[in-house]
């Protein structure tokens, strides 16, 4: 009944407005963030994080014509149905939640539906083999060239089941599924769309942010904004709903950070600085973080050897064991107060646990 | 040197699967066996191992992993006495036959006297299992009921979730292991993968004390009727 509602709201509130939509398993948040900044400061966003149709009728529910959609990957084909967005960006598709999200081919295969009954222009990854399988039917599609670190759920061919070869900066199938040709954007040292070099030298820390920006970047040149200008406001960014920002707790100055499923972890670990001997990481597995955390075998947390790591959340004790296998030093902190006696700078946490951390902390 | 080969992982690795291969491995080391484990993705021939592990899995990739391995010695050398720990969809491919879609039925390994129908409903969340005077806690994802054969063995009896058909889970020989917890559930289940490590190595096992000990102790705690 209310879901009802809210998808008829959501196709009275969208017309006359020109959506970009953007979705995928990890990056969506920060990405919708660099459309809006990119685009104009009256960027109509769901930037609360609420990305669901209740989320976008509520952001909706502001006036202006230009809006930015993060739409959670379960409920595209809902947002794309009724508010027909001219963009739509797809990020990638890796395992998250599998309790309560299903598997990741499975949303493949249902995004292949979406996408390629799209009217708008899709703007895909070419690099994550199950975008481009649920992009490459669409009539409108734009290949970015940007890396993708995590392929454990694409070792497969998702037409013929066959292994997929992964060369340097390419791939395929024996079925001759491949990795696009026509690439409209790409990124190694320098960013280009077209033939045109954009300075993406971002405030805000990892590649895979930067990948981001350029998936960013394309969307907006989709719909004709000046992308030297949008660039310029998308380097300025320093935070996202709280991430990557400085926060205070009881004195001390913590760099919080979010990571949800393996992709993420592995993107998030990776940002840590050498000098950062302690390190925090919380973990918690209610419903919105999907209440199995067998994932964290699937985080290669071995790089943290050398390190010690301080086990916060509800599900510290699986986490501290994870690393006991690891072969890395963990303490498991029972008192939040234990947390003052390390020299961490920066928290690592999934999805509630960083609701938690952004409630208690202030920013700096 | 004990091996322990985790086959698929490319395939059959849903669900942390491969952390089953690190815990075994690192249970031996840390009491001074040599071990090693063996990554076998789907190009490579099948290695010789003391122990074969096989995790869980989509259903494309369930079938290819089926029909990849019918191709290999695996039930050969498990009729001549390998080790194997399965689970979810590794338990169902070493079955007769198991259903993916629908009433599809597609043929297993035949190694163990068990088969796989489709359930009406998912299996989602917690699993407890009593197996002899031991307590399994895990988590399952899955759409099977699986029916043994009248000489095979479940591995114990459903206290809380489904398992193979609410009643049983998994299935127990002398040198075999099969359970619906998935994942990492020897990470979850230290007195289990102790018990796997004396079946394959022959010797007892000295104690072996850490946070896992303490994780299981909080997992039991947790699911237990009184403390759900």
């Amino acid at each position: 009944m209310a879901l009802a509602i809210f998808a008829d709201l959501l196709g009275i509130l969208s017309k006359g407005r020109t959506i970009i939509a953007v979705s995928g398993t990890n990056g969506k948040t920060t990405t919708t963030a660099m459309v809006a900044q990119g685009w104009d400061v009256g960027t109509v966003t769901n930037d609360t994080g609420a990305n669901m149709p209740a989320g976008h009728v509520a952001a909706l529910a502001s006036s202006g014509t230009h809006v930015a959609l993060e739409v959670d990957e379960a409920w595209l084909e809902e947002v794309v149905a009724r508010t027909s967005p001219a963009v739509i960006v797809a990020l990638n598709l890796s395992r998250d939640q599998l309790d309560r999200a299903g598997e990741v081919r499975q949303l493949a295969e249902r995004w292949r539906r979406v996408l390629g009954g799209a009217a708008g222009v899709v703007v895909a990854n070419a690099n994550d083999p199950l975008i481009v399988y649920a992009a490459e039917t669409a009539s409108r599609v734009v290949w970015v060239d940007v890396a993708t670190a995590w392929r454990a759920d694409a070792q497969s061919c998702p037409h013929c089941t066959r292994a997929l070869v992964f060369e340097d900066d390419s791939w395929h199938c024996a079925c001759g599924f491949k990795k696009p040709e026509a690439l409209a954007a790409r990124l190694n040292d320098d960013a280009f769309v077209g033939e045109v070099r954009y300075d993406l030298v971002l405030g805000i820390p990892g590649e895979f942010n930067r990948s981001n920006a350029l998936m960013a970047l394309v969307a907006l040149g989709a719909i004709g904004v000046d992308l030297q200008e949008a660039a310029r406001r998308i380097v300025a960014i320093t935070t996202v709903a709280g991430r990557y920002a400085q926060r205070s707790w009881r004195g001390r100055h913590l760099r919080l950070l979010l990571a949800k499923n393996p992709a993420g972890f592995e993107a998030m670990l990776s940002v840590l600085g050498p000098e950062e001997h302690d390190v925090l990481i919380a973990i918690n597995a209610r419903v919105a973080d999907g209440r199995d955390p067998s994932w964290l075998y699937d985080v290669g947390f071995e790089r943290l050897r050398g390190r010690r790591v301080w086990c916060l959340g509800e599900r510290r004790l699986d986490l501290a064991t994870r690393l006991w296998y690891a072969g890395v030093d963990a303490e498991v902190v029972d008192d939040d107060a234990a947390v003052l006696e390390s020299n961490a700078t920066s928290l690592v946490a999934n999805y509630t646990a960083f609701s938690d951390w952004i409630a208690r902390t202030s920013p700096c | 040197m004990l091996k322990v080969a985790l086959l698929y992982p490319d395939l059959l690795g849903t669900y942390g699967d491969a952390g089953n291969a690190l815990v075994l491995v690192e249970r031996a080391r840390r009491r001074g066996y040599e071990a090693e484990a063996i990554a076998v993705t789907m190009n490579d021939e099948l290695p010789d191992a003391s122990l074969y592990l096989l995790g869980g899995g989509e259903d494309g990739p369930q079938r290819l992993a089926s029909d990849l391995l019918a191709a290999t010695s695996l039930a050969a050398r498990l009729r001549d006495g390998a080790h194997v720990f399965a689970v979810c969809a590794g338990l169902q491919i070493l079955g007769e036959h198991f259903s993916v879609e629908g009433n599809d039925r597609y043929a297993g390994l035949g190694a163990f006297d068990l088969s796989t129908t489709r359930g009406a409903t998912r299996a989602v969340g917690d699993l407890v299992i009593t197996a002899g005077a031991h307590t399994l806690v895990g988590f399952e994802n899955h759409g099977g009921v699986t029916t043994l054969g009248v000489g095979l063995a479940p591995l114990g009896t459903v206290k809380r979730g489904r398992g193979n058909d609410g009643v049983h889970d998994g299935f127990r020989t002398e040198r075999a292991w099969g359970t619906y917890a998935h994942g990492p559930v020897l990470a979850l289940n230290p007195w289990l993968a102790d018990e796997v490590l004396v079946s394959v190595t022959g010797d007892e096992m000295a104690p072996l004390a850490s946070v896992a000990d303490r994780l299981y102790a909080e997992r039991l705690a947790s699911l237990s009727p009184r403390g759900a």
